[in-house]
């Protein structure tokens, strides 16, 4: 079995086509950033695109997913940090973090489609995505923050609630 | 020491970080200090590396489970060292109590207990580099000073790197205590600013630094089916048809120890008996599960039911005396017999899981002579012993990595999963990643112990507060001594402070696992307390926070000098803080209401304001919540903040519809769709003041945690008139949206 992730093209021969997508990457591919918790679409912490659209990596059987194209979290960033990622450290979101990959991805996906979202749009958005740890209101401050990035306004115009100093607004990978 | 490297962690690195006694765990934190040099490496103390250029290693001590510690200890240290914190990398210490102490996370006290320490390693590493620089330089040491990561000479002007001293630092003798100056508080550079995570760079790119990122050469994968009526064992299983199924290795019966578990986290080598199935990769052994079928031998098992235990305490709890006295000060009887009111009430709460997101997994590899494991353990001390007794080994041949956990909350207090993981492969011969299900995390934690509390007060003519009684009722695996976290708690507001005071407890038989949940005991006190007082400020006529106010008596510290006391000045402060930030008094729209919270745990003084709106159909929303707190000085300001943030967040999630419910000794819940998680709509705004204070920091990661229900259902009654009395307040029929 073929399946695209982050533009490369995997061979999982043998591969169980019931085998959850997230557990394809994290146990044959070695991608780990794509978390498990709860393995039954409740959590949001397994989040990955299919071709741009923010999917339960828990719930996608590897057979199901034929030729589309699979992004996760370390596919996000390109030779720099991808506004989102650098909003999340800019605004020190992360407690523990476990979940930040798939809030992450669920933001990413939600600004490509809609660059400059409301408050409802961002809670519709990002309802799915459960974080324990409760960092809630600094995961709507770093939407906020890489939208207005992303629509071309600089980084440090918007303001963010953590040092400067610590974040060159560029960070390479 | 197992001869494989450690998922994306190269020999060479292991092998030059080992020789500095900085063996280093799985996390992606020490896999990116490792790749940014390869400069020679010189060992300053047990926390301290430079590198020849100039990076500066710092290790973080304690478990990291999302409390910070991890960036809030190496910031201690970089303090004192003038290190620039640009140029330190953190890294996880290895598990040495020989090295590094009680390396733990529980009670919000890794800041508190390793203030002292950590400030002392920092500058005992600092004095050496100074007096390493006035030898080089042949100029005295008083002349010298430091800039970030920088000797000074102002004299002469000279100024050079830390790198140029370090190599000849490491031969300096380690300055005694007394002999090193610690910096003075207005001199802090980092202490008390906004510093981001530590570990941010790696969490954003999806580094493998949790538990379940471990990997390790020829790891097989196991999952561990355990009897659903906890404290049952295997009798039969079909275990020739899972075997027999497509990636299982194995599926074998461990007969383990029949009977429920006990938190005695630092003696308990309980492996509970069930059925491991082993494959080459997750999803083959969960899927396995399916074809499972396992005969269990319940005679040892619980057989609680959660719906008995409660009936039999709300009874209990109509007594404003119960079985076993804790406390009596002053004349309790005198003072209620000549009280001019005296109100009674009960509150109740429900066993509750920590559900941290990431469920438990451990990697370990057991041979005959030694045992290897990675762990997220809040207790990894405890691991290691524990284990060294479970297989009959010498502590020296148990070696336990720390990595990070995803949240912890208590869960991670206790080793069970540890163990297992041990034991399976043991029985396999080869290392093991064994992962819990979410299912297997929700039915076989060790839940908060459900509380149930006969309140009753004596008000005298003024509408003073003159005499308290509280019987707690909890739970008690024996019968009789408390569970842990059903106990009572010393130091409290309002026990310590009205005049005359009965306390007593009645403790019902129950065999279902309890432990430590995020602010133990206090969490569930404070809701009772706080909510009872603002009953009686209401039938005394009196405003909420000037009765509050008054019933915190003089000013007292209660044990000076023991930041663990009551501190009826900070008390005062907090509370006056958190009034005004609120807007408190304000009018509002009906249906609206304001409600106020104050609690002391953990060393630290917080007190909260919540506005609340609830419609006809009792609809809470939770619009804002302030907060302000005495925690000392502030260790990192965005750190602490996050915490504060995320315990009010915890908070709400709780009190709204988290409960776990028992039956013939088995947990009813399975997964998020029955324990449902507050998410990102529901979250409230929540507005941060940490007060500026001359004290010792304490830890953030519980205070601000208890006072959050007995805010909102203030507020909940201030906006609709309906005191709500048990948790979750769905059970009153109350919904947050
Ligand atoms: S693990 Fe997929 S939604 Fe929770
Ligand atoms: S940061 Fe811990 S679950 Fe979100």
């Amino acid at each position: 079995m073929q399946v695209s992730i982050n533009g490369k093209s995997h061979e999982l021969a043998g591969a169980d086509p019931d085998m959850p997508l997230l557990w394809a990457l994290r146990d044959l591919v070695g991608l780990v950033g794509t978390k498990y918790g709860c393995g039954v679409a409740q959590c949001g912490a397994c989040t990955v695109w299919l071709d741009d659209v923010p999917i339960r990596s828990c719930q996608m059987p590897l057979g199901a997913i034929k030729d589309r194209a699979v992004t996760t979290i370390e596919g996000l960033a390109g030779d720099i940090l991808h506004p989102v990622q650098e909003a999340w450290i800019a605004h020190d979101v992360a407690q523990c973090g476990y979940c930040q990959a798939g809030q992450i991805m669920s933001a990413a996906a939600l600004l490509k489609s809609n660059p400059n979202p409301s408050s409802e749009a961002i809670e519709g958005a990002m309802a799915g995505n459960i974080c324990r740890c409760g960092t809630y209101s600094r995961i709507v401050a770093a939407i906020q923050t890489a939208s207005t990035r992303l629509q071309g306004l600089s980084f440090y115009e918007v303001g963010h609630d953590t040092t400067e100093s610590q974040f060159d607004g560029k960070v390479s990978v | 020491m197992s001869t494989g490297a450690v998922h994306g962690l190269k020999r060479r690195d292991f092998i030059r970080y080992s020789s500095f006694g900085l063996a280093l765990g799985s996390g992606g934190i020490s896999v990116v200090a490792t790749a940014k040099t390869s400069a020679p490496a010189n060992l300053l103390n047990p926390y301290v590396v430079i590198h020849d250029d100039g990076r500066i290693v710092i290790a973080a001590p304690n478990p990291d489970v999302g409390q910070g510690v991890n960036t809030a200890l190496p910031m201690i240290v970089a303090e004192e060292l003038d290190a620039d914190w640009k140029a330190v990398e953190v890294i996880l210490a290895p598990i040495d109590a020989n090295r590094f102490g009680a390396q733990f996370a529980g009670g919000s006290l890794s800041v508190r207990n390793r203030w002292n320490e950590l400030r002392q390693m920092g500058a005992a590493a600092r004095e050496m580099i100074l007096r390493s620089a006035a030898q080089q330089w042949g100029v005295p040491r008083v002349e010298l000073t430091t800039q970030p990561s920088m000797v000074l000479h102002p004299p002469s002007g000279r100024s050079a790197s830390f790198a140029e001293f370090v190599a000849a630092a490491t031969e300096q003798p380690v300055p005694a205590d007394g002999e090193v100056v610690l910096k003075a508080r207005s001199d802090y550079r980092l202490l008390g600013q906004r510093i981001v995570n530590a570990a941010a760079s790696d969490i954003v790119r999806g580094r493998p630094i949790f538990g379940i990122d471990v990997s390790v050469p020829e790891m097989l994968y196991a999952t561990y089916v355990k009897c659903p009526q906890i404290g049952g064992v295997p009798k039969t299983a079909n275990l020739a048809e899972v075997k027999g199924l497509a990636g299982i290795l194995d599926a074998f019966i461990i007969a383990g120890d029949a009977g429920p578990p006990s938190f005695d986290l630092s003696k308990s080598i309980h492996v509970a008996g069930g059925v491991a199935i082993v494959a080459s990769n997750t999803w083959a052994a969960i899927k396995a599960r399916r074809t499972l079928k396992v005969e269990w031998d319940i005679s040892s098992a619980s057989t609680d039911d959660s719906a008995a235990i409660e009936a039999k305490a709300l009874k209990a709890a109509e007594r404003a005396t119960g079985e076993r006295e804790v406390k009596n000060s002053g004349d309790p009887e005198a003072a209620f017999a000549n009280a001019k009111r005296v109100l009674s009430s009960v509150y109740a709460t429900d066993f509750i899981s920590h559900a941290q997101l990431e469920p438990q997994s451990c990697v370990a590899h057991t041979t005959a002579t030694a045992v290897e494991v990675w762990t997220s353990s809040q207790t990894p001390g405890y691991a290691q012993a524990t284990l060294a007794k479970l297989f009959e080994l010498p502590a020296e041949a148990i070696t336990v990595h720390q990595v990070r956990g995803g949240g912890g909350f208590g869960r991670r207090l206790s080793n069970e999963y540890v163990r297992e993981a041990a034991v399976i492969s043991k029985h396999m011969g080869k290392p093991v990643k064994l992962q819990w299900m979410r299912e297997d995390d929700m039915a076989f934690d060790f839940y908060r112990s459900p509380a149930y509390f006969g309140l009753q007060a004596a008000l005298s003519e003024s509408g003073e507060l003159t005499g308290w009684r509280n019987h707690v009722v909890s739970v008690s695996s024996d019968g009789e001594e408390a569970n842990y976290g059903a106990g009572y708690r010393g130091y409290n507001f309002p026990d310590d402070v009205i005049p005359n005071v009965h306390i007593s407890q009645t403790m019902l038989a129950s065999k279902t696992p309890t432990g430590a949940w995020r602010a133990p005991i206090s969490n569930v006190y404070a809701f009772a307390e706080q909510s009872f007082l603002h009953e009686l400020a209401e039938a005394a006529g009196q405003e909420h926070r000037e009765f509050l106010m008054a019933a915190l008596g003089e000013d007292k510290w209660f044990k000076p000098d023991d930041l663990a006391s009551l501190n009826t000045v900070r008390a005062r402060e907090v509370i006056a803080a958190v009034t005004r930030a609120a807007g408190w008094g304000r009018g509002l729209p009906e249906g609206r209401g304001l409600g106020l919270g104050f609690f002391f745990s953990h060393a630290g003084h917080v007190a909260e304001v919540a506005e609340v709106s609830v419609n006809a159909d009792k609809q809470v929303t939770v619009h804002e919540v302030w907060v302000a707190a005495d925690l000392g000085q502030i260790v990192n300001l965005s750190g602490a903040e996050n915490q504060f943030q995320g315990s009010v967040v915890d908070g709400v999630s709780a009190l709204a519809d988290q409960r776990i419910s028992i039956r013939s000794g088995a947990i009813e819940q399975t997964n998020f769709h029955q324990y449902p998680l507050l998410r990102l709509p529901q979250s409230p705004k929540i507005n941060v003041e940490f007060l500026a204070s001359d004290y010792p920091p304490s830890g953030a990661g519980e205070p601000a945690l208890p006072p959050v229900a007995p805010a909102i259902c203030n507020a909940v009654y201030a906006a609709c008139g309906e005191r709500i009395r048990s948790l979750p307040i769905s059970r009153a029929g109350f919904q947050v949206v």
